[in-house]
């Protein structure tokens, strides 16, 4: 066994290094060193903890344009073998996340893949704001008035953005307000 | 030693040389002859299930006298049909204990010691007293940390620290077999991409149109649990928790005319079990065991350093050198040392570490013993760690401490130990 051992010379000698981080957290310190979010996106994280941290987006087209959109991340120990958990905070009116939080992003289940990182999960989120995809539908009453009456679908977004109850579901309130920079409407 | 009709089998081949073999010694510069090392050698087994009994039968079959073997689960009844050290009386109790007591009763010549604890609950102690670890587990978990505990062994102890991993895995028909040598080639992480993440359903499906009766499980256990029980973790081994699932996935199924929900399927949905066959696993245990031997007598070569063995399409074996990889979240980092005043800033090693030949980083991120030193993005963690470079270095970590450092210009990280000159 020495022998194998020193088959390789310079991996022979033992390094005077102290325990290295996990290999979740190393590929999470990597990332965030180097994440480049656009002016319509923020990062809210704590220095004591970077595996959760929530992302805001805040739209400047499309149905939800003014909104000021909150989402939860949860890295695990498991990543990037795992998908990082995304969850948005509020209660909002769109044909792709329902009123628990829920989100169907392809990227953060059945497509996940370890060369994803959470730059590609948050261009993904903004895709899912600037076309929102009624084919796949997780809120099917909104995904089927996009489809059927897309002018009344607008209207629907723009009214339960300013927090209203549809049914039995409250809507939270999600403009931005005009101090964080939001264009108002 | 063993007694010598039980060593017949294996004996021819660790006292004659082998063609392939140019430095295999009938004694050592130790004076220890192949079969003194295999006496000598002290083997742990993770994982006591479908692989683990294999793996244990083999060992104490091949002339393994040290053993031990680690596992924090109990027997079930649906393991008794191929894991064979366990009988339908020890239901309940843990795999380890079971296992050691069969191989104990059936040799009682080999020591043998259980552990029912979990990998990471070992001290470091035990792990440097062992020769060589044979894996046989069904989680992706389990093998980063270890290859990731043993790598960083090898790495803090030299020769004291190599412990050599023989892995096994089985997927039905399907198995895969590795011999790990940590710091000297590809190391788990390094094939992590090969492995398929949890099998997961878009989240639409489950919720809206549902085919399958893993559709209708994962409705109920993704989505209705959290919603009914916000407080509780689902437990795939509780049986009221993977009952309640299973009645509710029934109730939907039964609606959309889907069937197929049955109580095995649920707990293999919510458990992410993989479909074990008996045989599948004898083929990788045999294979892994065969390995350690020649590892430890070195009578002949052993793997480099991947097996394939695909059963469902004929029968095809594939043996490949799996490469290490630059950006590898576990061997690929880079050892790096700077000496610096105690006096000093953080911002005045952030600019050493720039403008030093060796390293000549452009936006560099530090961490050390998990906590965040500095941070370049996102904005929100640089502004809480911009404080800390103008601190002291003395203030923030001790002389010998081990950064890690990230950077644009860098695969994955940089190990940086830092001694101060005045200390």
């Amino acid at each position: 066994m020495r022998r194998i051992w020193n088959q390789k010379k310079t991996a022979a000698e033992a390094q005077k290094t102290q325990t290295s981080e996990s290999p979740a957290k190393l590929r999470l310190q990597k990332e965030l060193g180097e994440l480049a979010v656009t002016s319509d996106t923020s990062i809210e994280m704590s220095a004591s903890n970077i595996t959760q941290f929530t992302m805001t987006y805040r739209p400047t087209e499309g149905y939800y344009s003014g909104g000021e959109f909150r989402f939860q991340f949860d890295i695990g120990d498991g990543y990037p073998h795992e998908a990082p958990k995304v969850k948005c905070l509020q209660t909002i009116y769109h044909p792709n996340i329902d009123t628990e939080g829920h989100i169907c992003l392809n990227i953060l289940r059945e497509d996940w893949k370890p060369v994803l990182n959470i730059q590609a999960v948050i261009f993904g989120l903004h895709m899912l704001f600037q076309e929102p995809n009624p084919d796949d539908p997780l809120n099917k009453d909104a995904a089927k008035l996009m489809v059927d009456d897309a002018a009344e679908f607008g209207r629907t977004v723009r009214s339960t953005m300013r927090g209203r109850r549809i049914g039995t579901v409250d809507y939270d309130h999600v403009l931005a307000e005009p101090s964080q920079g939001g264009r108002h409407y | 030693m063993a007694p010598a009709t039980c060593t017949a089998g294996y004996e021819r081949f660790l006292r004659l040389k082998a063609p392939h073999v140019a430095d295999f010694e009938l004694v050592n510069d130790e004076g220890e002859t192949p079969e003194d090392l295999l006496t000598k050698a002290k083997v742990l087994v993770i994982g006591a299930g479908g692989l683990g009994c294999e793996i244990l039968k083999n060992l104490a079959m091949s002339g393994f006298r040290n053993i031990d073997v680690i596992d924090m689960d109990t027997i079930d009844v649906s393991n008794l049909n191929r894991q064979f050290l366990f009988r339908s009386k020890d239901v309940g109790r843990p795999k380890a204990e079971v296992a050691a007591e069969f191989i104990r009763q059936r040799s009682p010549d080999i020591n043998i010691a259980a552990h029912y604890k979990r990998i990471q609950d070992m001290p470091e102690e035990f792990y440097l007293g062992l020769t060589l670890i044979v894996c046989g587990l069904d989680s992706v978990e389990a093998r980063r940390w270890i290859n990731a505990y043993v790598y960083g062994l090898a790495e803090r102890h030299g020769f004291e620290g190599f412990k050599p991993i023989v892995d096994g895995g089985t997927e039905g028909l399907m198995g895969n077999m590795r011999v790990i040598l940590p710091r000297h080639n590809a190391c788990f992480e390094c094939g992590l991409s090969m492995y398929p993440p949890k099998t997961t359903y878009p989240i639409c499906t489950i919720a809206n149109t549902p085919r399958l009766p893993e559709h209708c499980i994962e409705w109920a256990s993704v989505l209705e649990w959290p919603r009914v029980f916000p407080d509780t973790k689902l437990d795939g081994d509780n049986v009221d928790h993977i009952s309640w699932v299973v009645e509710q996935a029934a109730q939907r199924a039964a609606s959309f005319g889907i069937a197929g929900v049955t109580f095995s399927l649920a707990q293999g949905v919510v458990k992410n079990i993989i479909p074990a066959i008996a045989s599948t696993n004898a083929i990788i245990a045999a294979a892994c065991v065969n390995e350690a031997f020649k590892l430890v007598t070195s009578c002949n070569p052993f793997l480099d350093n991947s097996m394939l063995y695909t059963g469902d399409s004929g029968v095809y074996f594939c043996i490949y050198p799996l490469e290490q990889v630059e950006n590898c979240l576990v061997c690929g980092q880079k050892e790096g040392s700077l000496t610096a005043s105690s006096e000093s800033t953080l911002d005045e090693l952030v600019a050493a570490l720039k403008e030093h030949s060796a390293f000549q980083l452009k936006a560099p991120s530090l961490t050390c013993a998990g906590v965040n030193l500095y941070f370049q993005n996102p904005k929100a963690l640089e502004e809480q760690t911009r404080p800390n470079l103008a601190k002291k270095l003395r203030d923030l970590f001790a002389s010998g401490s081990t950064l890690t450092v990230t950077d644009p210009t860098l695969p994955t990280g940089l190990r940086v130990t830092v001694t101060f000159s005045d200390a």
